[in-house]
C-alpha cells in the first residue's frame, strides 16, 4: 500500500528534517538526564532506552513494533488459570 | 473532507470544540462512556452520566449539525469496585434502546487485574444477552501488549461473539496485527504523546490496508486534540494517498461498523 511512485529516496527527503529533529530531541534528552544533580535511582529505564536505541541500529523491518515490545510487560497465555478467571 | 470521529469524549470538551469539529468536516461522533478523572461513588452517578450521554450531548452536537452516538459501560479504572460494577451493568439495559446508543463500551482492561477481567467478562455477557455491539479500550503504555492479548483471549474464548461487531481500540504497532488477524475491527487513537501519531497511523494503513481500520482522536479532559482526525487526513494527503482511500478510513469504515447497530440512524449530510 506504500505509494509505489514514492522511492525510498523520496521518502527520506520528505522525512529528513523531521527525523533529524527527533534524533536531536533524543540526544538532548539523554544529555539533560546526564546533567541531573543526583545519580539515577531507576537504572532499568535507561537500560530499556539503550535497548531501543540498539534496535534502531539493527537492520530489518518493523523497528517500531520491536521497540514497542521492548517497552511492554510480558504476556503469559496461562493468565486465566493463574488468575482463576 | 467529511469525516466521523468514532471515539471522542465530548462531555469533557467545550461547545466551541463542537463548532471547530463541524468547521473541520466532522459530521458525526461516537462517545464511549469512560472514567471521569475520579471514581464515581454510586450507581446513581452513572445513571446521571448516561442521561447526559443520551440526552444532552446529542442536542449540543446537533447545534452544529454533528450527529452524536454513544456507548455505555463502567470503565476498567472503576472495575476494582466489583459490586458497584455489577450494579451499573444491571442498570445499563435501561438505556440500551435509546436513540444513538450503539452498544457496550469502552470496556476493557487498565492494569490487567483479576477484577478488571471479571468485570470485562460480565460486560461481554451483557452484550451477548442484548445483542449489542462492543467497543473495547486497551491499556496504556507498558500494559498495552499484555492487556490486548488478554482481551483477545477472552473474546476468542466466547464463540457467541460476532467479531465483526467488535472494535478493539487504541491499537499500536505491536497490537494491530493480532487484532486484525483475529477478525476484529481496530481503532488507532491519535494522541500528542502516548498512543499513535497521525504519521504512525498512516504507516499502519500502508502496512495492513484500510479494511477494518478506524482512526479517532479520543479527545477527552487530558492532553488530547479533538481535531486529530483532520491531522491524519493531512498526513495521508502529504504522502500522495488518494482521497478515496482516506475517505474509506475516516468516513466509510465507521459507517460500515456502526451500521451493524440497530440504533444507528445516520443522516447523510447534504
Amino acid at each position: 500500500m506504500n505509494r509505489a511512485d514514492r522511492s525510498a529516496q523520496q521518502v527520506l527527503e520528505a522525512e529528513v528534517l523531521n527525523l533529524r529533529a527527533k534524533l536531536l530531541e533524543v540526544a538532548a534528552g539523554l544529555d539533560r538526564i546526564d546533567r541531573g544533580a543526583e545519580p539515577l535511582a531507576d537504572a532499568g529505564t535507561m537500560e530499556t532506552f539503550r535497548g531501543a536505541i540498539e534496535t534502531l541500529l539493527r537492520p530489518g523491518p518493523n523497528r517500531a513494533e520491536r521497540i514497542q515490545l521492548l517497552f511492554s510487560r510480558a504476556y503469559e497465555d496461562s493468565w486465566r488459570e493463574n488468575m482463576e478467571v | 473532507m467529511q469525516y466521523i470521529d468514532p471515539h471522542i469524549h465530548m462531555v469533557s470538551r467545550t461547545t466551541d470544540d463542537y463548532e471547530t469539529l463541524a468547521k473541520m468536516g466532522c459530521v458525526a461522533v461516537s462517545e464511549p462512556a469512560f472514567w471521569a478523572g475520579y471514581d464515581r461513588g454510586s450507581v446513581e452517578g452513572f445513571r446521571d452520566y448516561f442521561e447526559q450521554l443520551t440526552e444532552f450531548e446529542p442536542k449540543r452536537a446537533g447545534w452544529y449539525g454533528i450527529q452524536h452516538y454513544t456507548w455505555l459501560c463502567i470503565n476498567a479504572k472503576e472495575a476494582e469496585n466489583v459490586s458497584l460494577s455489577r450494579e451499573v451493568i444491571d442498570m445499563i439495559p435501561e438505556f440500551l434502546d435509546r436513540p444513538g446508543v450503539l452498544g457496550i463500551g469502552e470496556i476493557g482492561l487498565n492494569k490487567n487485574t483479576r477484577n478488571e477481567a471479571t468485570v470485562f467478562l460480565e460486560h461481554l455477557e451483557l452484550a451477548v444477552r442484548t445483542q449489542s455491539q462492543i467497543l473495547i479500550h486497551t491499556p496504556h503504555l507498558e500494559d498495552k501488549y499484555q492487556g490486548t492479548r488478554m482481551i483477545l483471549d477472552m473474546l476468542s474464548g466466547d464463540s457467541r461473539i460476532d467479531r465483526t461487531r467488535v472494535l478493539v481500540d487504541h491499537v499500536e504497532e505491536h497490537t494491530v496485527r493480532p487484532v486484525l488477524e483475529e477478525g476484529f475491527w481496530a481503532g488507532m487513537t491519535l494522541y500528542p504523546v502516548s498512543k499513535c501519531t497521525p504519521d504512525r497511523a498512516a504507516d499502519m494503513v500502508e502496512m495492513y490496508g484500510p479494511e477494518r481500520l478506524l482512526v479517532n482522536s479520543a479527545g477527552d479532559w487530558g492532553p488530547s486534540k479533538p481535531t486529530a482526525v483532520p491531522d491524519f487526513i493531512m498526513a495521508m494527503r502529504k504522502r500522495g494517498h488518494s482521497e478515496a482511500l482516506i475517505r474509506q478510513v475516516v468516513y466509510e469504515n465507521p459507517l460500515k461498523f456502526f451500521s451493524q447497530s440497530a440504533n444507528f440512524e445516520f443522516q447523510v449530510a447534504k
